[in-house]
């Protein structure tokens, strides 16, 4: 090896190792240089122009795109530079509402803090903005367009981790702007609700939306008995809110404060979680031995699931039919708490307390509604909880640990370690290998599906039975598995699809990060957290045996079938209008839409919707007809789906639909 | 005056065209702003619906699609009038006070900024930035049909000609 490279930093030699860019570099020299657009794991823009540098020789750069040469010599903190910053971030601030103290963002604002940091004291600029409504249609998120500085932060992770790109820049100039499609509501397209570009906006542009409101008016109605249930990964994070080094444990005090804010019950996810499990492992060994659906996707992210419906509606029978942790905690709840709390159905109220965005949305599908009522009534993020426990005027550091209540606030290791991304396998594998082996095995830790990659593979025979699990979080990756799957070439048998990187621990509930390795502590927290536990099966958590004794049945059975497990269907991406095809405005004559939406058209519907136009101008039918295409009838498992009237035709061939033409047209008649 | 007739395109016709169209250019990304261009061509504007339709041919988000739309100004996401009313305000016309012809035709029409064509889809009135025909600034362009040394005055008589033609013609379909 020769001499290493090095150059030069405000006078100082810095060496040269694997890093992308100048930023990298300066940012390990120990300079905090500010940066609205950069982030590590996506691609570099080069707008916030914040990163300069000055270049001896090349005069002044952006560090974020400018790669590492050995002997460059720059500067990071000259006046012509600090003038610079501070008059970018005046014009960043002057497109800015400004309504700083009601901010959901205030306190962990980028654009505020490094407007404190650079000394800006005055915007000299005022921008001639009209005000754009908030759009609050998305049951997870908020979005202001008036606090937006487009740093195209969202775009990038919604397109580049999540392959999602339900938002974008449109329009021009002055007008540009990040939107929906078609400057829809984001509660109208294909938005997953996974709230990533809420965890990446560095202003209040994008934010989850809070349920606190609804929450204090329950826990206010004497008459309502309040429970809430912890995901496993907010007990790794609520403490960084709180200024308490980051991944402390906190599942104690959580209790103590819910219980002071006055929280009748306390429970944990992670009970459910170990429900899930043996749920879950019993299906998947069910489809394993008898030949059924293989790959098994795993089921409890939301955002993935939606995902899914939208993208891979083929897959569906592929993903396992367990609900979700929260979700089976609330069908359970309303099954069993009513009794147990001495309260009438009606005044029980369920409260989720989660990691997650996309958990807002699951709790309100109708799959989850029995007559009427939701099984989880609110969700509320980590960061809600911090909030309500600042405004309880609660000192969060100084509250005396108080336990979980049973029996839903017993968990083994393996419900907790759901958080991260690989849990969920390592879990299923701790219940897996004890069933195909048939003797409780030795084995606990799995090191195997642990680790930060985005997409990873494990392997392992277990009694001469190979089991071939993949492991992906962002559902960009998620994408890359399901299209081999879809084309036949995927070597797994369980896939386990988060969304969020890392895991929920790095959902966009948790509280905002401010370095780069709490997602590293987090996980590690998680998995310390399994460890000091007495229990790390979910098979040997004994509650969980007593609750299939008493409510649920046999594991798999009819019972559980119908509180734990759930089915999935094709949904649309966008709300939007068909295209009409024929002439006149259809009135009086008999409808038929083709569908044009993307599961259909790979089967062939456009070619369909040509021959029955063809069909419609030779039999002269179009003072009859009134043709269509829309956008996804939701049926997309089946198609090409064609509606004649009422009738939902699925498989659809030219032949079917000119007989069922011919039978409506015969009909009008 | 002349006026070039065209074929009305039943929307069978153009949703044909728009797949040949994808097709041509092997559904490509890549191809996104010719693609573009000839589904304009075609519908005049471009529909929603249709922008769709292109979204999922070519298996990329809308929002894409709609981004890329509505950054070029030649892209129309509205309807356009029968009369596309085109005043130039470029360098050379607007010296030459352009913006009053501008607001004649907008107060002759009841439009502004925000409404551009009117509720009849009879005319639109845009600016746009030169025509190319400095020489003959002020101009305007009736659907590509060049009118040149505009006042405000003469500006609203091509107007009323036009309505006139438009009446007489209505009056002849139904006579
Ligand atoms: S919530 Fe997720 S899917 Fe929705 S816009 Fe944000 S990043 Fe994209
Ligand atoms: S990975 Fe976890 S936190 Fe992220 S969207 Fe899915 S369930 Fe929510
Ligand atoms: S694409 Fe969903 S039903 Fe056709």
């Amino acid at each position: 090896m020769g001499k290493q490279d090095t150059l030069r930093i405000d006078g100082r030699d810095v060496a040269i190792d694997a890093e992308r860019n100048l930023l990298e570099l300066v940012r390990k020299a120990g300079i905090e240089l500010p940066t609205f657009c950069y982030h590590s794991d996506l691609s570099i823009y080069g707008a916030c122009r914040l990163c300069l540098v000055d270049i001896e020789g090349r005069g002044i750069q952006s560090a974020c795109s400018t790669p590492p040469e050995p002997g460059m010599r720059l500067r990071t903190n000259t006046g012509e530079l600090r003038e610079i910053r501070r008059t970018t971030l005046e014009l960043l601030l002057a497109n800015h509402d400004g309504s700083c103290p009601t901010c959901i963002k205030s306190a962990d604002c980028k654009l505020q803090a490094l407007a404190r940091r650079m000394g800006v004291d005055k915007v000299r600029f005022k921008a001639p903005t009209r005000p754009a409504p908030l759009d609050e249609s998305s049951p997870a998120l908020v979005r202001d367009p008036n606090k937006c500085v487009l740093c195209g932060d969202c775009v990038r992770v919604c397109n580049e981790i999540q392959g999602v790109g339900a938002i974008d820049f449109a329009y021009r100039g002055s007008q540009a702007a990040v939107v929906p499609a078609f400057g829809k509501q984001l509660g109208d397209v294909e938005c997953v609700n996974c709230g990533q570009c809420a965890a990446f906006c560095p202003t209040g542009a994008l934010a989850p939306r809070s349920e606190t409101a609804a929450i204090w008016q329950a826990l206010d109605d004497p008459r309502k008995k309040v429970v809430a249930q912890i995901a496993p990964a907010v007990r790794v994070a609520l403490g960084e809110a709180f200024d308490q080094p980051a991944a402390s444990q906190t599942t104690g005090r959580i209790v103590a404060a819910l219980k002071a804010i006055g929280f009748d019950a306390v429970y944990d996810t992670s009970f459910t979680a170990d429900l899930t499990v043996i749920e879950e492992g019993t299906e998947f060994l069910q489809r394993k031995v008898n030949g059924g659906i293989l790959p098994q996707f795993t089921s409890c992210c939301p955002a993935w699931v939606k995902y899914a419906e939208q993208y891979y509606p083929d897959l569906l029978p592929n993903l396992s039919t367990c609900k979700s942790p929260q979700q089976m905690f609330g069908s359970l709840a309303r099954q069993v708490l009513p009794r147990i709390l001495d309260t009438a159905p009606e005044d029980l109220v369920v409260v989720s307390i989660m990691p997650c965005t996309a958990k807002k949305y699951e709790a309100q599908r109708s799959e989850f509604s029995q007559d009427g009522r939701r099984d989880v009534d609110a969700v509320m993020t980590t960061q809600e909880l911090a909030r309500m426990i600042q405004e309880a005027g609660l000192d969060f550091s100084s509250l005396e640990p108080e336990s979980l209540d049973m029996p839903f606030g017993f968990h083994t290791g393996a419900g907790v370690i759901f958080g991260n991304s690989g849990g969920v396998s390592e879990a299923v594998l701790r219940f897996a290998v004890e069933k195909i082996t048939g003797k409780p095995a030795g084995q606990v830790d799995f090191h195997e599906v642990r680790g930060e990659g985005g997409l990873r593979e494990a392997s392992l025979t277990v009694d001469g039975t190979e089991v071939r699990i993949a492991i992906v979080h962002g559902l960009a990756n998620a994408k890359l598995v399901a299209d081999q799957v879809r084309a036949g070439t995927a070597p797994y048998d369980l896939i386990e699809v988060m969304t969020c990187p890392g895991g929920c621990i790095s959902g966009a509930g948790q509280p905002v990060a401010h370095n780069g390795h709490t997602r590293q502590d987090r996980a590690r927290s998680l998995y310390e957290a399994d460890k000091s536990l007495p229990l790390h099966r979910s098979q040997d958590n004994p509650f969980i045996d007593r609750c299939y004794q008493e409510h649920l049945g046999a594991v798999g059975g009819t019972v559980a079938h119908r509180l734990l497990h759930t089915h999935y269907h094709g949904r649309k991406r966008l709300e939007s209008e068909a295209l009409p095809l024929s002439e006149g405005n259809g009135d009086g004559k008999i409808q038929v839409k083709v569908c044009a939406g993307t599961a259909c058209f790979l089967r062939g519907s456009q070619k369909l919707l040509h021959a029955l136009l063809g069909y419609v101008e030779e039999h002269s039918l179009q003072n009859m007809v009134d043709v269509r295409a829309n956008f996804c009838s939701e049926q997309c498992a089946a198609g090409p789906t064609v509606i004649i009237g009422d009738k939902v035709l699925q498989h659809c061939t030219l032949e079917r639909v000119r007989d069922v033409l011919d039978a409506e047209l015969a009909n009008h008649q | 005056m002349q006026m070039t007739h065209v074929e009305p395109r039943t929307r069978s016709d153009q949703f044909e065209a728009v797949c040949a169209i994808i097709e041509r250019h092997g559904r490509q990304p890549a191809k996104l702003i010719p693609i573009l261009q000839a589904v304009q061509d075609e519908y005049t504007y471009l529909p929603e619906e249709v922008l769709n339709f292109v979204a999922t041919a070519l298996a990329i988000p809308p929002a894409r699609v709609f981004g890329v739309a509505t950054f070029y100004t030649y892209f129309a996401l509205e309807p356009k009038g029968k009369y596309v009313v085109r005043l130039c305000d470029g360098t050379a016309c607007h010296v030459k006070d352009s913006i009053p012809i501008l607001e004649a035709l907008r107060s002759r029409l009841n439009l502004s900024e925000e409404h551009k064509t009117t509720p009849d889809m009879l005319f639109t009135v845009e600016t746009v930035a030169c025509l190319g025909a400095c020489g003959l600034a002020p101009v305007v362009m009736v659907n590509g049909e060049v009118h040149s040394l505009m006042t405000p005055e003469k500006a609203e008589s091509l107007i009323e000609d036009l309505k006139q033609a438009e009446a007489a013609a209505v009056a002849g379909e139904e006579g």
